[in-house]
């Protein structure tokens, strides 16, 4: 019994594959049940509310606002994505997405700095953190769940103390004209913004030779580094784009309401986990991608927002944003165990 | 003497092959048993079958003092019937202090909540005392510890969870069993850990010592049993046999005689590659070169330091010193690093195919393709179609079975992982090819697929350096050999003196001594 546990290595080793029965199974890869089934699930559940509350949910003002108002969620899901595809969480995210919010109104605001620097200082902010984060990470081998905990910390410290904990309002006009105001097809710009990088990171991860290697640094450190893959500047990059996303979310936030408040940026950690880990079971999955993570954002939007829609207390978002985390992380799993038993041998 | 542990008839399968082959062997209490052979000879699958991490065939049977012991073992019964193992690795915890390592057997176990380290540490300092190990057991971490005091520590330790099992009024009488306990540990130190050992012998436990150095498992051990190919080639008295005797009985004759490829004769070319004063973790000023298109093998004994010349030389672990000239350039090894290497033409596939070669999860088309990823990107976009169809020709071309490149790369067998990582290298078409134990884990009709690729490879003007302990491969792809004894180059075998017998001979037979001789000689 145990020696069939045990010595499971070896005795794949010694087996050759079973090169006289090939299998014609199409692999999970290319398995459409498995790559759609997200994307099934949703269509699911615009149906139950559709039934439920037809009237309120499917009209084309509650799609504009579902679509619209998350965008802050997209870029900052994919903020989170870079690192993850290269192996590290990046916890700070939230931290630099609030302080480039407050940055903004600090700036703008009570500087009278033109929003056109307030928005590039607001970036080159994002970056430094990404900067300092992967110093740690690289060059003294620090475990980036805990760097980056701390940063975040650290960064909402200064938050607190730029804006006096108070709510600042009052962000240029023209900002919130390009973020929310202007519209193409009945759906605000932002939403344009997190698809455009969707696309891009798409593109990146998928269709370049650099953006493939990421996925070896994340899956086999070691691997990479003897394939001549520089591994930390990699680390580190991703990282730094990491911390320039965020703050572009932090931009997007500020420019939805015009007025950046110093503690509701948090929130959104935990959504941003949950969709970027449910969309690794979808599109390609079992691994974290780009297109997979921007259709579970909507997937998880559409539930909070037809669940408001039917009256339901505000609490419930904290059950449902924690409970889809924990379950998509469960499904996860389970595809890991499902590919690899559907392999041949 | 009485018998402490026999074993009978004890055979072992591995997915068609015999490990283990009808294996008897029986160790008398108070007695220091030696085990020997090869690798690959089933010295392994004999510990892990009492350790109970192998079921052994049906057939075998098992006696510990006098009581038969049903077989197989259940993981971790050892304990209860008085068996007790030391690892190579010893299984120590160096940042905990000596007492700590010294109970963690019994802290991991106990159902007692409290522990009282008071009496833990009067009990290990007796233990201590007892052979003769100087060392404070709260002071100290292990991590200070010299390495001989860290293997005596491992050694002790398993004797007193041994002495705590079973004991006949105060004295051990289960099976001590030190797996290679010496690779580590300097010459000099030895003395003092084969005292111990007799020692523990000499209170009525049996010790069965495992080591690939012939001349100390001759002063330690009463008899030798020596292993080859799964069987038991004999056992022998120590006082009446010699290390030359030794070697024979671990060599023994041929088994197969697979096809001899043509060596390449001397082509007089100019050494292309040549590597200068390399020092790493273990070896010392070790230089050689290589010709254009040839296959130099680098061996020796466990420890000996041979295996780290293709990570030094690939930068893959920081030499100490050393420069490697490769097409005329020099090269500094100390400022090397993989993705220079890669630059100046080297490639290297590394033994840890798991963890080092290939990444699992990823696709094999993933793995196979990561080095020519730019070749495909073109017009600002990778041609996936392109890349899909070429790694499935790619496969084919190496018969890797099946050749679906979307498949995970750890659904593959051994030898078709190996057939893929090794074409991997050869597509960027390196200068020079560095394999360290190319076919290990590798079936053997795969194995004869890595030989012809690396071949081919080296026909084709391409310098491979082969780091191996199988002596067989080493005979039959090598156009030369290296033997590495103690962390120095100390024989070299060329054209037809390389024959698997004696590249074994002169790893055995050259022993650490009279190979540190002849570089003091030279």
């Amino acid at each position: 019994m145990n020696e069939e546990h045990l010595a499971l290595p070896d005795a794949q080793a010694q087996h050759p594959a079973p090169s006289s029965h090939p299998k014609r199974r199409r692999l999970s890869l290319g398995n459409y049940g498995d790559r759609f089934a997200l994307v099934g699930a949703w269509v699911v559940v615009i149906a139950i509310f559709g039934i439920l509350s037809p009237g309120a949910f499917l009209t084309a003002r509650n799609f504009s606002t579902i679509f619209g108002s998350q965008a802050v969620l997209v870029v900052l899901t994919l903020a989170l994505l870079i690192p993850l595809i290269a192996g590290d969480y990046d916890l700070s995210v939230v931290g630099v997405l609030t302080l480039a919010g407050m940055m903004l109104a600090v700036m703008n605001v009570q500087m009278h700095v033109p929003i056109g620097w307030a928005i590039l200082a607001a970036i080159a902010m994002g970056l430094t953190v990404g900067i300092i984060n992967g110093a740690f990470v690289v060059l003294f081998n620090i475990d980036p769940f805990i760097v980056t905990l701390g940063m975040q910390t650290v960064l909402i410290g200064i938050v607190l103390w730029i804006s006096k904990s108070a709510t600042i309002s009052g962000v240029s006009p023209s900002l919130v004209n390009w973020v929310v105001v202007r519209r193409l097809f009945g759906i605000p710009l932002e939403f344009y913004y997190g698809l455009v990088l969707c696309v891009a990171l798409w593109y990146f991860f998928g269709y370049t030779a650099v953006g493939r290697r990421v996925l070896f640094v994340g899956r086999g450190r070691k691997v990479a580094r003897l394939s001549g893959i520089r591994v930390g500047r990699v680390r580190w990059g991703c990282l730094m784009a990491s911390g320039a996303l965020a703050a572009l979310a932090g931009i997007l936030y500020t420019g939805t309401t015009g007025a950046a408040d110093p503690s509701s940026g948090t929130t959104f950690l935990l959504p941003a986990f949950a969709a970027v880990f449910l969309g690794g079971t979808t599109i390609t999955p079992g691994r974290f991608n780009a297109w997979g993570s921007f259709i579970a954002v909507y997937f998880l939007v559409t539930g909070i927002s037809g669940l408001s829609i039917l009256g339901i207390q505000t609490f419930v978002q904290n059950l449902f944003y924690g409970g889809a985390l924990i379950i998509a992380v469960t499904l996860s799993q389970i595809v890991k165990m499902h590919q690899e038993r559907s392999q041949p041998i | 003497m009485q018998e402490g542990v026999v074993v009978r008839h004890l055979s072992k399968t591995f997915g068609g092959q015999r490990a283990l082959d009808d294996v008897s062997l029986t160790i008398l209490r108070g007695e220091v048993h030696g085990l020997v052979g090869q690798n690959g000879s089933g010295k392994s699958t004999l510990i892990k079958i009492l350790a109970g991490y192998h079921d052994p065939d049906p057939g075998g049977h098992l006696e510990i003092n006098g009581h038969a012991v049903k077989l197989p073992l259940r993981p971790g019964a050892f304990r209860m019937l008085g068996l007790s193992f030391v690892h190579q690795d010893l299984g120590l915890l160096p940042s905990l202090t000596v007492v700590e390592n010294f109970r963690a057997g019994k802290i991991s176990t106990t159902s007692q909540w409290r522990i009282r380290w008071g009496v833990e540490r009067k009990r290990a300092e007796k233990a201590f005392e007892r052979y003769g190990l100087m060392v404070d057991p709260s002071a100290k971490k292990v991590e200070d510890l010299p390495s001989v005091q860290r293997a005596l520590l491992a050694i002790i330790r398993a004797v007193e969870d041994m002495a705590e099992a079973n004991t006949d009024e105060g004295h051990p009488k289960g099976l001590l069993v030190l797996d290679e306990p010496t690779v580590f540990l300097p010459k000099t130190d030895t003395d003092q850990l084969f005292k111990v050992v007799r020692d523990i012998a000499a209170s009525g436990a049996s010790v069965l010592f495992v080591s690939h150095d012939l001349d100390e498992a001759l002063a330690v051990c009463d008899r030798v049993t020596v292993l080859r190919d799964g069987h038991v080639a004999g056992t022998v008295v120590s006082t009446e046999t010699s290390t030359d005797a030794l070697v024979e009985l671990i060599i023994g004759r041929r088994l197969e005689a697979l096809t001899q490829f043509q060596r390449s004769e001397d082509p007089g070319g100019d050494s292309k590659v040549a590597v200068k004063e390399l020092t790493g973790p273990t070896i010392r000023g070790v230089s050689f070169d290589l010709r254009e298109g040839e296959i130099l093998g680098l061996t020796g004994l466990v420890g000996s330091g041979f295996e780290e010349v293709p990570y030094l030389m690939f930068g893959a672990t920081s030499a100490k010193t050393g420069h490697l000239t490769v097409g005329g350039v020099d090269h500094d090894l100390t400022k090397m690093r993989p993705s220079r290497a890669i630059e100046i033409g080297m490639a290297l596939l590394p033994a840890d195919r798991q963890d080092a070669g290939g990444v699992g999860s990823l696709t094999v088309e993933d793995n196979l393709m990561l080095q020519v990823l730019g070749r495909y990107f073109k017009t600002m976009w990778l041609h996936t179609r392109q890349l899909l169809q070429d790694s499935r020709n790619v496969l084919k071309e190496h018969d890797v079975r099946p050749a679906q490149p979307n498949m995970d790369f750890q659904a593959l067998s051994g030898g078709n992982q190996q057939k893929v990582l090794l074409a991997k290298w050869l597509q960027t078409g390196p200068v020079l090819l560095l394999v360290h134990e190319p076919t290990q884990g590798v079936d053997v009709g795969a194995r004869h697929q890595v030989y012809e690729m690396l071949r081919m490879a080296a026909s084709g003007g391409m310098s491979v350096v082969c780091a191996s302990s199988d002596y067989e491969q080493l005979s039959l792809i090598c156009d030369r050999v290296l033997v590495f004894a103690s962390g120095e180059l100390c024989d070299e075998l060329v054209g037809e003196e390389i024959s698997k017998d004696r590249i074994a001979e002169r790893c055995y037979g050259g022993g650490r001594n009279s190979c540190a001789d002849q570089i003091a000689g030279d």
